[in-house]
């Protein structure tokens, strides 16, 4: 009996682990029960080695609390909940939506477009849903969107803060898997969008197979519109055009070794402003040069811009590390909120109450998977996860298929953290040792881990819509029509087809690696060379210089296949700057 | 039949001094939470000055960059306590969700002794060590200007302690509910959680469209 025990400790254990975490106590101390109850078995029967791996925890908890990486956890969240109440959501919302709402689909369009910026500046899903829900849901029922194209649209739009960077998936799949965020961002860029590009078209589909489920938003819902009735949208092409052509002139006039991923930056810069100095000239001085179309839309474009460049921007100058612009774009949106008179002592107390919970929640289940991680070990836990996973048909791709269906289908009950660090560390190194690289695995799963917010009856967008959406039938103040309820059987039917969206998405990143790890993503290289104290483990191998975006494509794509391109691969320029960074 | 009535009178006295004493950690825990917050902002406010004055007067202090780290850590360890009297530390509940109440209140009483305080032990009485080497040989930070460590290491142990402490009083909580002495102690304290009070946030800024889109009611209130 003790000898079965012995010999088949590892997949017992992981048996177990499925128990106790069904159970239904707190994630975290289950798995550090799970970890203890099987750490003194196997000191007891004298499992070798076990009794010092237990040893170790109080180290391996002291190298949590030290983790750089991990404090990002609480500055987005700390700025999301910040950001959710200084209204500029709901001022994006209003705006995009009338900018968008007269062709069909329009308002659909918006809630893609302002999801995927709301993404972009932090990475709070249940604040985006909740604003798209209470703001663009109401309007889209009373022009008779279809129930069910409206909330999945809503509940997938607001999972896009899951995979655009920053991220807190991405955050804590760079952790867990030992690379840099900066990494995992870059790889993030063109899958993200991509998928927001997929929504889109999703809605364009519709928009024309079934019109009448994504109508245009009649003439008198349309607010915005100059003294003579017209849109205005000619003045704020042009004033877009200005603004682009005048990025353009100036990111070409910089001197050609300034890094790409800088001028990038800058040159955004320097467009943005000029549309809003325009546009403040315009508003103050009266001078009618500009609709209002093209004012409002400036104006509400301002905050969400500084926000990213705040967050992301001085990531790619190399002013700050992903976390210091997590703590940059807290303060940012505190800033903001304040000025607006938005922010009080109780909102901030909540703000800052909320951000300890979860802190705290999330890293006692890294806690506690880590005394579940170290007897794990201790009973060889990791090689039996290696031998079943390598021994699978199909090597690489099948390997990558099981844990996709495997992530897939945890994903209905487990939240991205409980993922993360249960299971990653799992797999995580079997896919180091199969070749695949890392930072384009991360990736990969984090679009994957996207669907646990959709999955119904679970998916915690959905979740969030329900709780906002109507339950009862309702007369529409403004077109005093009867409005019927939203049933949760719509919102389920509506996230399905994004839900397959992702799958298809998951499938295009396998097929086309290069997505995650191809050409603009190694141009836009992060140069943190002069950003101290970060942990960038893998920083020498993949840093490029960013002047290839522009020039031959001298990365090797397809990074799944083969190894991060070695310095031979490089060009004699980037060797020296390579090395003159060192 | 005498003896009897006394030593129920007895117990219920018991029962009353750990009502108390459950009530007095409760408020404890609510005190060390309501200040360990502001810790949330310090961090903020210093990783973001942090980068700033880095890059404007290309100057960087280990003391500021570890001083992070000390406020993280003392956020998520001094507030475990508070994290599980608030019932915030998540739970998979597809099948616990399917039991009765009291199975649920059964559930969380061997989830405390067996799950909660095994760790609560182990972690203390592997650390204590550590924290205690480090009082003792005054161990520094390794960077130059960093910050004297015991008080860091010393989070952990009392981290946990406040969880233990805070695991008796909810266990206190349980088995009276079991007696029927007191409310529910699984219901959250909080009336709201964050997410319905944002959304009652944007109701108020939207008046008076959305309130009655939400609540259901005709459009001419």
């Amino acid at each position: 009996m003790i000898d079965f025990l012995a010999a088949n400790m590892a997949p017992i254990m992981f048996a177990s682990l499925i128990v106790f975490l069904l159970f239904g106590y707190s994630v975290a101390f289950s798995l550090a029960a799970c970890g203890l109850f099987f750490g003194f078995v196997g000191i007891e029967i004298g499992v070798p080695g076990m009794a010092s791996l237990m040893q170790a925890l109080p180290l391996r908890i002291f190298g949590i609390m030290q983790n750089d990486t991990l404090l990002a956890i609480p500055f987005f969240t700390f700025m999301g909940l910040i950001l959710e109440r200084s209204g500029m959501a709901e001022d994006l919302l209003d705006t995009i939506g009338q900018l968008f709402g007269p062709v069909r689909g329009g308002l659909a369009f918006a809630v893609i477009l302002v999801g995927a910026m709301l993404a972009a500046t932090t990475g709070v899903v249940a604040a985006s849903v909740i604003s798209m829900g209470l703001i663009s849901l109401p309007i889209m029922l009373r022009y008779g969107y279809d129930r069910r194209v409206a909330s999945g649209v809503i509940a997938a739009s607001g999972t896009l803060a899951q995979i655009i960077p920053p991220s807190l998936v991405l955050i804590v799949l760079a952790d867990q898997l030992g690379r840099s965020v900066g990494d995992l961002y870059k790889g993030a860029f063109i899958p993200g969008f991509t998928l927001t590009a997929l929504y889109v078209v999703y809605v364009i589909g519709i928009a024309f197979m079934r019109p009448a489920w994504v109508p245009a938003l009649p003439k008198e819902a349309r607010s915005i519109r100059e003294a003579d009735g017209t849109a205005g949208l000619r003045s704020l092409a042009v004033l877009f055009l200005l603004s682009v052509a005048l990025a353009v002139v100036f990111a070409k006039s910089r001197p050609a070794e300034v890094p790409t991923d800088e001028s990038i930056v800058t040159s955004m810069c320097v467009g943005v402003g000029i549309a809003f100095v325009l546009s403040l000239a315009n508003h103050y001085l009266k001078l009618g040069l500009l609709s209002r179309m093209a004012e409002r839309v400036t104006f509400v474009l301002i905050p969400p811009l500084g926000l990213i460049f705040l967050v992301l921007g001085t990531i790619f100058l190399g002013i700050a590390t992903p976390t210091e612009g997590g703590a940059m774009g807290a303060t940012g949106a505190l800033v903001m909120g304040l000025a607006r008179r938005r922010i009080d002592l109780k909102l901030l107390r909540q703000a800052m109450d909320s951000t300890m919970k979860l802190s705290c929640f999330v890293v006692f289940i890294l806690i506690g998977s880590t005394v579940f991680s170290l007897s794990f070990q201790g009973v060889d836990g990791p090689k039996w996860v290696e031998q079943l996973l390598t021994s699978l048909p199909g090597g690489q791709l099948g390997f990558l298929i099981v844990v996709n269906i495997l992530i897939f289908f945890l994903a209905f009950f487990l939240d991205f953290f409980e993922l993360s660090f249960i299971v990653i560390p799992l797999i995580g190194p079997v896919a180091d040792k199969l070749g695949i690289d890392l930072v384009w695995f991360g990736v990969l799963l984090a679009v994957n881990m996207q669907t646990s917010f959709m999955h119904p009856p679970f998916g915690f967008a959905l979740f969030y819509l329900r709780s906002v959406a109507p339950t009862t039938d309702y007369t529409d103040r403004v077109t005093s029509k009867p409005i019927a309820k939203v049933t949760t059987g719509q919102i389920y039917w509506g996230a399905v087809p994004f839900v397959l969206i992702q799958v298809l998405m998951v499938g295009l990143i396998i097929a086309f690696p290069a997505l995650v790890s191809g050409g603009l993503a190694k141009a836009a290289a992060l140069d943190t060379s002069n950003v101290k104290l970060e942990v960038q483990p893998n920083q020498e191998k993949t840093e490029m210089d960013a002047n290839t975006l522009f020039g031959p494509a001298t990365g090797s794509s397809g990074a799944a296949s083969g190894p991060a391109p070695s310095s031979a691969q490089l060009d004699p320029l980037e060797q020296g700057a390579e090395a003159a960074r060192k | 039949m005498l003896s009897r009535v006394h030593k129920n009178h007895h117990t219920e006295d018991t029962v009353t001094l750990l009502l108390a004493l459950s009530r007095q950690i409760d408020r404890f825990s609510e005190w060390v939470g309501r200040w360990v917050a502001w810790l949330v902002l310090a961090a903020v406010l210093i990783s973001a000055g942090n980068a700033v004055v880095r890059k404007v007067f290309n100057n960087s202090s280990n003391a500021f960059l570890e001083i992070q780290w000390y406020l993280f850590s003392a956020v998520f360890l001094l507030a475990a306590g508070y994290t599980l009297m608030r019932q915030d530390h998540v739970r998979i509940d597809v099948i616990l969700s399917r039991f009765s109440k009291r199975t649920q209140i059964w559930i969380d009483i061997v989830g405390i002794c067996f799950f909660l305080f095994p760790l609560v032990f182990v972690v203390i009485g592997l650390s204590w060590p550590l924290v205690a080497r480090a009082i003792a040989s005054g161990e520094m930070s390794s960077n130059a200007g960093g910050l004297i460590r015991w008080p860091v290491f010393a989070l952990l142990p009392l981290g946990m302690l406040l969880l233990g402490v805070q695991g008796l009083s909810e266990l206190i909580k349980r088995f009276a509910f079991l007696r029927g002495l007191v409310d529910d102690p699984t219901r959250r304290k909080q009336a709201k959680t964050a997410e319905e009070e944002f959304a009652e946030f944007l109701l108020q800024q939207q008046q008076p469209t959305a309130a009655s889109v939400l609540h259901g009611k005709t459009g001419d209130d």
